[in-house]
């Protein structure tokens, strides 16, 4: 079959990390992927399936593996070749038909052959990773960064039942597929909850509306009570998006630090605010971003990094001083609810991403033929007006299809 | 003998006409057969013996006792000074509140008066720096008073230090600052640049808590203001500061009421073909004009910004009196009428306005987008007596670069203001219903303004409410060479050229308007029947 692969060529790697900068989606034309025809994977054990892809996203983290921006820290949880691809919808053949599901793309405990770390653990649930890079598959963090696997990149890759969830009938392919990224909104804004415990109107600001700024938001309006979200957005479309989601006061990102210090009354300080948001969600990213946040937040208050960094360089002098949480949020799995009751995070990003109508945040298709216009459109998605590109491997489609995002 | 305003109807032979653009300038060929610009008096001579007509007019006063019979050993006396506001451009020294209030201590020293405070009557604007503190009072009286405690800035939010003096029939608290308020006599010395300035606004205001100023500096009585610079009868504004003027009258302390006027020699050279008109430059001065404005163009905003704010204007007294503030404000008037004031027969389509680098909110600091509506719909505009110089529904278009820029140090709640207030609203009642109280009680801006050198939380929005009269009058307004969004933001239209503004204006005056210029500098008021 054909698909669309990621392989460990240095200097493939370099020039896209230059390409990148010159233009966004150059590093697709470069860099290490590459259109090849492979096997598909075989199936390891009892209890994995042959899943065929319906759509399958561009995430953050697969453009910076396209554009060689990685941190090297992924060197030994990742199996080269692989075929990227974790946002995904797609349907499982079974003797009754086909089956839809989404696929929560961590490669866990289950999948992998070990005993799961508690019962009715999620993939994503345990704190040793050793079952990572061990086991009976080559290393991998998730689908999509596996070789053992291949990922949604292609038409067919292989999922553990583990990783397997069934959707609604009602529920479209184009809201399915953004299952996986509000699954990630939704945990980065549920790690925001323990500071803001006991306090009657806590302000949480998000710098970045990309689709998983976007997506934080909307799991803060649904799963944190009471909250107050200020929101730093670049591109117009993206505030508008912020807003219907229920942020409720959203700005261009340099005025971010502004409209917190007033939502706070706080004093501002230097660069800092004398007070703060109780959290901030960094949907970015970057040193910049990383260095807004803690100035942002109050004393003993929360970063939750969900934007994947690579190497930065902050000044931690204010976290010090302030003892402020950093806190990284990379998936999902079982979260406690401000109630106390415990739930798949996948199960809430269903039912949000049905109910909240999220095919608006998916802007554009492609076929997978496609993927140098589609990465280059995934790069400048915030500058084209887009949300979230993906991949559309249906057998009908055949051509790009785009729409407004709001 | 200087010659009077008058007006110029354009003509073929007519040259281009200079505007300011911030902290450049632009010639602009405005249409022949329907266009006219009017031209400000020359400036009137200076009095001749300065100091000797200080000394005489506080020896001589308007319905009052002379100034040494009202003093004595003691006794507490304050004198309060108009701020850094004005006059602009700042004037060359000795400036006139350091010649006047050195008088008045030669005085109060000669009585035996030894309690004296001098407060800087700053209301809601930021404080004055040291350097400006001395530039407008002098070394000598800086350093004989300040590291006393007894030369200082009013802080119309210390309640310790505020005394309330009485309450109007309309139900407006007059309360003032308590040493003023706790004086046996409160000397005022005053520069009268506008008409708008003076006369019981002088206190009412200068020295006044916030919720004293906030009964008038609103939306609504900056609406109903329909004569800013002429007849107070028309000013809602005034009206009510005349109100609390009577409280203070009847209730307050003692007062002696000094006011000045200046003549408008606004500019030195090079910068003085400013305020020639256009068809009498020379050679040299269209060289001046070309190598200004080419050099301006080169250099950095930031750079041009320092050039203009270092410029100390030549203007000179024209007049003082002092005595009691009714009587001693129409003897003003009348001199800055004298000056300024220029017969105009009948209104305009269309109204085209220079903005300058600098209004009064912006001494030595930057002339951000809310102060670019302020100074053209608040001020500008408002130069007229009886009606204004264009028609109800006409279009103003200003030129100015409009650029996003704000001074972090004096402005900080205007950032605010135009992150969170004008994205909501430009409607000067609805910003003031919704969003004032907000800022009002912003501890960061109170400590802003009370410690460093911050125009208060609300000031933004009393600038924006200056211009609520010429905002509700003009059917559009729209600003040439501005930042596009900029403009948008403040609610205008932004055009790229003065043919691209008279286009867009077309849509509301139609293809052939008349067209007013008004020549700034210097200062005018359009005397308009």
């Amino acid at each position: 079959m054909k698909a669309l692969q990621v392989d460990r060529k240095l200097g493939r790697l370099g020039l896209a990390r230059a390409m990148s900068v010159l233009s966004p989606g150059a590093a697709a034309r470069v860099g290490p992927l590459e259109m090849v025809t492979i096997d598909p994977p075989a199936l390891p054990a009892p209890g994995w399936h042959r899943v065929h892809t319906h759509l399958a996203g561009i995430c953050g983290s697969d453009l910076a593996t396209v554009e060689g921006h990685v941190s090297p820290y992924f060197d030994d949880w990742v199996s080269f070749p692989f075929v990227p691809g974790h946002e995904v919808v797609g349907h499982i053949d079974t003797p009754d038909g086909p089956r839809r599901v989404v696929i929560e793309p961590v490669l866990g405990h289950a999948a992998r052959g070990f005993p799961l770390p508690f019962e009715g653990a999620a993939p994503g649930d345990g704190n040793d990773y050793a079952h990572l890079a061990t086991g009976r598959l080559e290393p991998g963090i998730q689908i999509g960064f596996c070789n053992s696997t291949c990922g949604a990149w292609a038409p067919e890759f292989i999922a553990h039942e583990s990783q397997i969830h069934d959707i609604p009938d009602a529920m479209t392919d184009e809201q399915a597929v953004m299952v996986e990224p509000t699954a990630g909104g939704i945990h980065a804004a549920l790690l925001t909850w323990p500071v803001l415990q006991g306090i009657e109107r806590p302000v949480v600001a998000v710098l970045g509306a990309g689709t998983m700024g976007l997506c934080a938001i909307a799991g803060l309006r649904r799963y944190v009570p009471g909250v107050h979200i200020v929101v730093g957005a670049r591109y117009p479309h993206q505030m508008a998006i912020a807003k219907l989601l229920g942020a409720d006061e959203v700005v261009r990102s340099d005025e971010l630090a502004r409209a917190v210090r007033r939502a706070t009354s706080s004093h501002m300080v230097g660069d800092h605010l004398s007070g703060g948001a109780d959290a901030t969600i960094d949907a970015v990213g970057t040193s910049a971003s990383i260095t807004d946040c803690l100035r942002i937040t109050r004393p003993r208050g929360r970063v939750v990094l969900m934007g994947m960094p690579a190497e930065v360089t902050v000044d931690l002098t204010g976290l010090w001083h302030r003892e402020t949480q950093l806190v990284g949020a990379y998936t999902y799995g079982t979260e406690t609810m401000p109630d106390g009751s415990r739930v798949r995070t996948f199960d809430l990003a269903i039912d949000t991403a049905h109910s909240l109508g999220f095919e608006r945040l998916l802007s554009a298709t492609y076929p997978l033929d496609d993927y140098h216009d589609a990465i280059a459109h995934a790069a400048a998605a915030g500058r084209r007006g887009a949300v979230k590109v993906a991949f559309d491997l249906r057998p009908r489609a055949r051509t790009r299809t785009e729409k407004a995002s709001s | 003998m200087p010659r009077p305003g008058f007006v110029l109807e354009v003509d073929r032979s007519t040259p281009p006409l200079l505007f300011w653009r911030g902290e450049n300038f632009s010639l602009e060929k405005l249409p022949a057969g329907r266009s006219r610009v009017i031209y400000p008096p020359e400036p009137l001579p200076a009095i001749d013996d300065i100091d000797g007509a200080i000394v005489h007019a506080l020896l001589n006063p308007i319905d009052s006792d002379p100034l040494p019979a009202q003093l004595f050993p003691g006794m507490k006396l304050t004198i309060a000074f108009d701020d850094v506001s004005l006059p602009l451009p700042k004037m060359q020294s000795p400036d006139t509140r350091q010649r006047v209030i050195e008088a008045v201590l030669d005085m109060a020293a000669a009585a035996g008066v030894d309690d004296v405070h001098i407060i800087a009557a700053l209301g809601l604007h930021r404080r004055m720096h040291e350097y400006e503190l001395r530039h407008a009072l002098g070394d000598r009286i800086y350093d004989a008073f300040h590291p006393r405690g007894m030369l200082y800035q009013h802080d119309a939010e210390d309640h310790d230090n505020l005394a309330v003096i009485g309450t109007t029939d309309h139900g407006e608290v007059l309360e003032i600052n308590k040493r003023a308020a706790d004086s046996d006599l409160v000397v005022y010395v005053n520069i009268n640049s506008v008409p708008m300035d003076g006369g019981w606004k002088s206190i009412t205001t200068g020295l006044a808590s916030y919720r004293c100023l906030s009964v008038h500096h609103n939306g609504e009585t900056l609406q109903n203001t329909r004569s800013l610079m002429g007849h107070r009868k028309h000013s809602a504004l005034h009206t009510s500061i005349w109100r609390l003027g009577q409280v203070l009258r009847d209730h307050g302390p003692k007062l002696f009421q000094i006011e000045t006027t200046l003549n408008t020699d606004m500019f030195p050279k090079p910068f003085d073909f400013i305020s020639k008109r256009e068809w009498e430059w020379n050679a040299k001065d269209r060289a001046t004009y070309l190598a200004t404005t080419k050099s301006l163009n080169r250099m950095p905003v930031r750079a041009a910004r320092k050039i203009f704010h270092s410029i100390e204007s030549p203007h000179q007294m024209t007049s003082i009196q002092a005595g009691e503030t009714s009587a001693v404000h129409e003897r003003t008037l009348e001199h800055v009428y004298r000056q300024q004031l220029v017969p105009v027969e009948g209104q305009t389509d269309i109204l085209t306005l220079g903005i300058p680098f600098v209004c009064p909110y912006n001494p030595d600091g930057i002339m951000n987008p809310i102060l670019v509506m302020c100074m053209g719909l608040g001020y500008l505009f408002n130069m007229y007596r009886n009606k204004p110089l264009v028609r109800e529904g006409g279009v103003i278009i200003m030129t100015h670069p409009t650029y996003r820029e704000f001074h972090p140090v004096h402005h900080p709640s205007y950032i605010d203001f135009f992150e969170q207030v004008l994205p909501d609203t430009t409607d000067p009642v609805v910003m003031g219903h919704k969003w004032e109280k907000q800022y009002a009680e912003d501890e960061w801006y109170r400590h802003l303004y009370r410690t460093g050198n911050a125009y208060h939380g609300v000031h933004p929005f009393y600038a924006w409410y200056w211009g609520a009269h010429g905002q509700q009058h003009a059917g559009k307004i729209i600003i040439v060479g501005g930042d596009p969004p900029t403009v948008r933001r403040l609610g205008f239209t932004p055009a790229s050229t003065m043919d691209d503004a008279f286009e867009i204006a077309s849509d509301v005056v139609g293809r052939a308007p008349t067209i007013t210029h008004l020549h700034v500098p210097a200062l005018l008021v359009a005397d308009v029947t």
